[in-house]
């Protein structure tokens, strides 16, 4: 084709996802899964609400196993997070994908995915995703926080002051891996209702399906 | 694993760690399943993995010692926040707790120190008494805030000529529980050897006659009981550290 070389030709395919974002997103996934479930399991040990999480759900066996899995995990988690961020900032990438974000956008992205008819740029999120993915950065940030002064809370008094009692430590915490974990369930039923954006996240590459990109109608 | 004595010397310290692990295996094995299928990972040499987690562990010890400030204190409260009642924890139940005639129970003092002369409990109320309102954080998540007062350990290891160069303070207890905790930690001002609970000697339930009151670390190192006092280079551990909690648990 003569004008391959301004626009992406049909059948060819462009890197969508860069190789660090794709290496810290699998080793984020696998780290969130050991942090959750070791992190219900020591949650079981004195429960905030009156419900417990199920043993085939857990990790650690008991409170010690799932305490010494909660810390080391801790460690890759903020290897990879700082990796991450480092990444997202300094080559623009959270300001290139995440923003501009305004609630009109959102809101019209939004009713477009409940019709099932949201078109798909490769590699540019629609508003909800940018809602979604800017959201579950802050709640990992508040978990991280949460859980630091929960650790430490003589150590880092001045971090477990600005966000309250100890008590008050521990809902945080809760309720920044419930959010986590709802973020979780609805990006894995999109991965499930649009199942090739899975296989671009492990070689960074799609296919071009037609000039305009992609568009897809479920 | 039912020890006597919870003193740990590094030569025997390998085979230990080994059951430790075991035990530890043991445990984590059972959920393993559920992470192995949930991320495709092969997670089947739980050996492997329980030693990588006992590594991870003694690295948090060296980073939590670095995080440490002598200076740093815990928060403190007023009266009016006392919790009431307080809960009773240990790992057998209320009714089991040791009952120590005051007349015949002498804290013991061995180790690295110059006076190893027992100390019964009219002398300890000879010593400087310091008085704190503070939160006692369980390992399982659940905190209470208490009232203790008694003496300043630092005051005490003074006293006893202890080397406050070595690495350790171990306490052994009437109900065979043990733990240890490190130097810095051991001098730093809000550690005590406390005798009473909201002003009175302290209830059976809470350890008479004296316990270990450290706010800077977790609920399960404040030992109570305590019938002896060790200072030593060679981690003594302690009953729930020993089947892997984390040694250092610093606040």
């Amino acid at each position: 084709m003569s004008n391959a070389a301004s626009r992406p030709a049909r059948g060819r395919s462009v890197l969508v996802h860069p190789l660090i974002v794709r290496i810290t997103h699998w080793v984020n996934a696998f780290a969130i899964v050991c942090m959750v479930m070791s992190g219900w399991q020591i949650y079981d040990a004195s429960p905030l609400l009156p419900f417990a999480f199920p043993p085939f759900m857990t990790l650690g066996g008991w409170l010690g196993g799932a305490i010494a899995w909660h810390l080391a995990m801790m460690w890759l988690l903020i290897a990879n997070g700082i990796l991450y961020l480092g990444y997202g900032l300094a080559s623009r990438h959270f300001k290139r994908s995440f923003f501009p974000l305004s609630a009109r956008g959102v809101l019209s992205d939004f009713r477009s995915a409940l019709h099932f008819n949201l078109s798909h740029t490769p590699g540019v999120y629609n508003a909800v995703q940018k809602l979604l993915y800017l959201a579950v950065l802050l709640l990992g940030i508040l978990a991280f926080l949460s859980g630091l002064a929960m650790w430490k809370p003589v150590q880092f008094e001045w971090l477990a002051a600005a966000l309250g009692s100890y008590p008050s430590l521990r809902w945080l915490h809760f309720i920044a891996m419930t959010g986590i974990v709802g973020f979780v369930i609805i990006h894995l039923a999109l991965v499930i209702i649009v199942p090739r954006t899975l296989p671009s996240m492990i070689t960074g590459r799609v296919r071009m399906d037609d000039k305009a990109g992609m568009r897809h109608e479920a | 694993m039912k020890r006597d004595t919870g003193l740990i010397r590094p030569r025997d310290a390998a085979p230990e760690l080994k059951r430790v692990e075991r035990r530890l295996l043991l445990k984590t094995g059972l959920s393993l399943g559920a992470l192995t299928m949930l991320t495709g990972c092969n997670l089947s040499d739980g050996d492997e993995v329980d030693r990588a987690l006992f590594a991870m562990s003694r690295f948090n010890d060296r980073v939590q010692a670095l995080l440490f400030s002598k200076t740093r204190l815990a928060a403190t409260f007023p009266a009016s926040r006392i919790t009431n009642p307080f809960r009773f924890n240990a790992f057998y139940d209320e009714d089991d707790a040791p009952e120590i005639d005051a007349s015949d129970w002498k804290l013991e003092v061995s180790g690295l120190v110059d006076d190893k002369t027992p100390w019964t409990l009219a002398r300890l109320r000879t010593m400087p008494q310091e008085n704190q309102i503070t939160r006692h954080i369980c390992v399982e998540g659940w905190s209470q805030i208490g009232e203790w007062s008694g003496v300043p350990l630092h005051l005490f290891l003074k006293k006893i000529g202890a080397d406050t160069r070595a690495k350790y303070v171990g306490f052994k207890c009437a109900d065979r529980y043990y733990s240890s905790i490190d130097m810095p930690s051991a001098l730093h001002p809000q550690t005590i050897l406390a005798l009473d609970f909201i002003g009175k000697p302290l209830p059976t339930e809470f350890g008479f006659p004296m316990r270990l009151r450290i706010p800077t670390k977790l609920g399960f190192k404040n030992p109570k009981y305590v019938v002896s006092l060790f200072v030593t280079n060679d981690n003594p551990g302690g009953y729930w550290e020993d089947q892997g909690y984390n040694w250092f648990s610093g606040s």
